[in-house]
């Protein structure tokens, strides 16, 4: 079987760029990316997108970005998943790649969440949810989490800061990581007095929206430049799967199984099992997203996903380190654009080039991207080949 | 304006009407046509009671563009008595009372409007505390 390589890696800063529009913002992860894959020129483009015809009143990103970026004539398209686009967008490029129909594929993940601000840009993300019978009650995607943390937090008898270990991971990270809107690690105490958003989660369980865009150039291995300068990483593994949209609709909603199963089905496919893994890069748009994840990955068992957190057992010294790179809460949540950023991330840990943040010795790395309270789940796993 | 897409959910939104599985007798809602139980075909429209009790609930102070005239608002996923969980806001209740558990019925109030005189003002369910007789 032929290896997909990550050949090319790109990311802006993730913030508030004002002074900068959708397509700027998307060029200068692709430049970064092309420029890092050494001359390869890309045949196909995804775009990893969830809200820009809301936000931005902008479709048609494929043609747009193509145009933009000096790619005319390419085949382009966006692949939207709500916050799981940036990993649907991956698995799309690695499917036609893989396939042998696209020789290199460019991946591209971009949102600009602040063309609009307050009302707007939560009437943008409730979109993602049922409209006729969840978006209409009011509910935005927030509130719906804070249900499930209530919920959970009763079930298990989980103390009021008992959370606070995913926001003090993510927050010590995201202090190594030069692209992160937070680079300044927080105390205990600093989560203990943060105002509520919506209760009980507080303003430390929530990512905050920003803008922000990545780019992955994928190829084949054989298909890589002689002179081509970067440790091998490859796609061990890439799968995906749906649970209901409306969180209502579940009989289990303190279980993401449509994160169960992708995961599965990648640990599967990469013939391995969890403990190989070395890092996660779960979807902590909210923290008990995170314990959700842990648990319904199989990292840990039900009602436990928390105290992995509060125990330190995700820190970067511990067996599974977490949000590695100041996760979704550290560096931003930049929408459909996070899943491209989990994957760049990912690789450059693998490439020993993630400095401050490094993870030592991983070979092995594991990204968890997720549309609405994993309505789709997008997992990739991602392997350091020594050559 | 959007008329067309909420009338024609005018049934769910006034009546709790979803549907009842013919093979399985599972209760649905919203309507689905597929039922999630037996995944046969189910399009027998079925009423429901309007009687829950509260899953879990929270507190909205930022809304949406349409709903940030009346925040802050509680919202809830309610358990109806005959199975499904529906996700609606609660209504003439005391804050500090509401707790997971709480018995809930349906009431029918005015979910959002446009803003402006002329624009449309939306109609549906939602939820207040049900007092439960008997000793």
């Amino acid at each position: 079987m032929t290896d997909i390589i990550l050949a090319g890696l790109g990311q802006t800063d993730v913030g508030e760029h004002w002074d900068i529009g959708l397509r700027e913002l998307a060029f200068t992860a692709i430049e970064a990316a092309l420029k890092d894959a050494g001359g390869l020129k890309p045949q196909a483009m995804y775009v990893g997108n969830m809200l820009a015809p809301n936000l931005s009143r902008q479709a048609h990103l494929g043609a747009l970005l193509a145009d933009f970026a000096g790619l005319t004539g390419i085949e382009a398209v966006t692949v939207e998943a709500a916050g799981a686009s940036g990993g649907a967008a991956l698995r799309q490029g690695y499917l036609a790649v893989k396939s042998g129909l696209v020789d290199v594929a460019l991946i591209v993940g971009v949102e600009k969440m602040t063309d609009q601000v307050g009302a707007g840009v939560e009437e943008a993300l409730a979109t993602a949810a049922d409209s006729d019978y969840e978006s209409v009650q009011g509910l935005t995607p927030t509130a719906q989490a804070a249900m499930l943390m209530g919920r959970y937090m009763h079930e298990y008898n989980v103390p009021a800061d008992g959370f606070a270990g995913f926001a003090l991971t993510a927050h010590a990270n995201g202090a190594g990581n030069p692209h992160a809107m937070f680079r300044k690690a927080i105390k205990l105490e600093t989560y203990q007095k943060a105002e509520l958003l919506t209760p009980p989660l507080n303003m430390f369980d929530a990512a905050p929206n920003a803008d922000g865009a990545a780019a992955l150039v994928l190829t084949r291995r054989d298909l890589l430049p002689s002179d081509w300068p970067h440790p091998l990483v490859r796609i061990a593994a890439s799968a995906t799967a749906s649970d209901t949209l409306a969180l209502h609709d579940r009989k289990d909603p303190l279980f993401f199984e449509a994160a169960y199963l992708a995961t599965g089905r990648a640990i599967k496919q990469a013939g391995i099992t969890l403990d190989q893994i070395d890092f996660f890069e779960y979807h902590d748009a909210f923290s008990i997203f995170a314990a959700l994840s842990l648990e319904s990955s199989g990292f840990a068992i039900r009602g436990y996903g928390w105290k992995m957190a509060a125990d330190g057992r995700i820190s970067r010294a511990s067996n599974l380190p977490c949000a590695t790179m100041g996760g979704l809460k550290a560096r931003g949540f930049a929408g459909g654009a996070t899943g491209v950023y989990q994957a760049v991330e990912a690789a450059t840990q693998l490439r020993v080039r993630a400095e401050a943040c490094q993870v030592k010795d991983a070979r092995i790395g594991m990204i968890q991207s997720l549309g609405g309270p994993a309505s789709t789940a997008v997992v990739h796993i991602l392997e350091r080949l020594e050559v | 304006m959007e008329i067309p897409r909420h009338w024609r959910l005018k049934q769910q939104r006034y009546a709790l009407v979803g549907e009842v599985c013919p093979h399985c007798e599972a209760k649905i809602f919203p309507p689905r046509d597929v039922c999630p139980e037996c995944k046969n075909e189910a399009k027998t429209p079925f009423a429901f009671s309007g009687k829950g009790e509260i899953y879990s609930y929270t507190t909205i102070y930022e809304a949406p563009s349409g709903y940030d005239g009346n925040a802050p608002y509680t919202v809830a996923l309610v358990k109806l008595d005959e199975g499904p969980m529906i996700t609606a806001q609660l209504t003439d209740v005391d804050q500090q009372a509401i707790q997971i558990g709480m018995p809930v019925e349906m009431v029918t109030r005015k979910l959002r409007d446009d803003g402006d005189e002329r624009g449309m003002i939306v109609y549906g369910y939602k939820f207040r505390r049900r007092d439960v007789g008997g000793t």
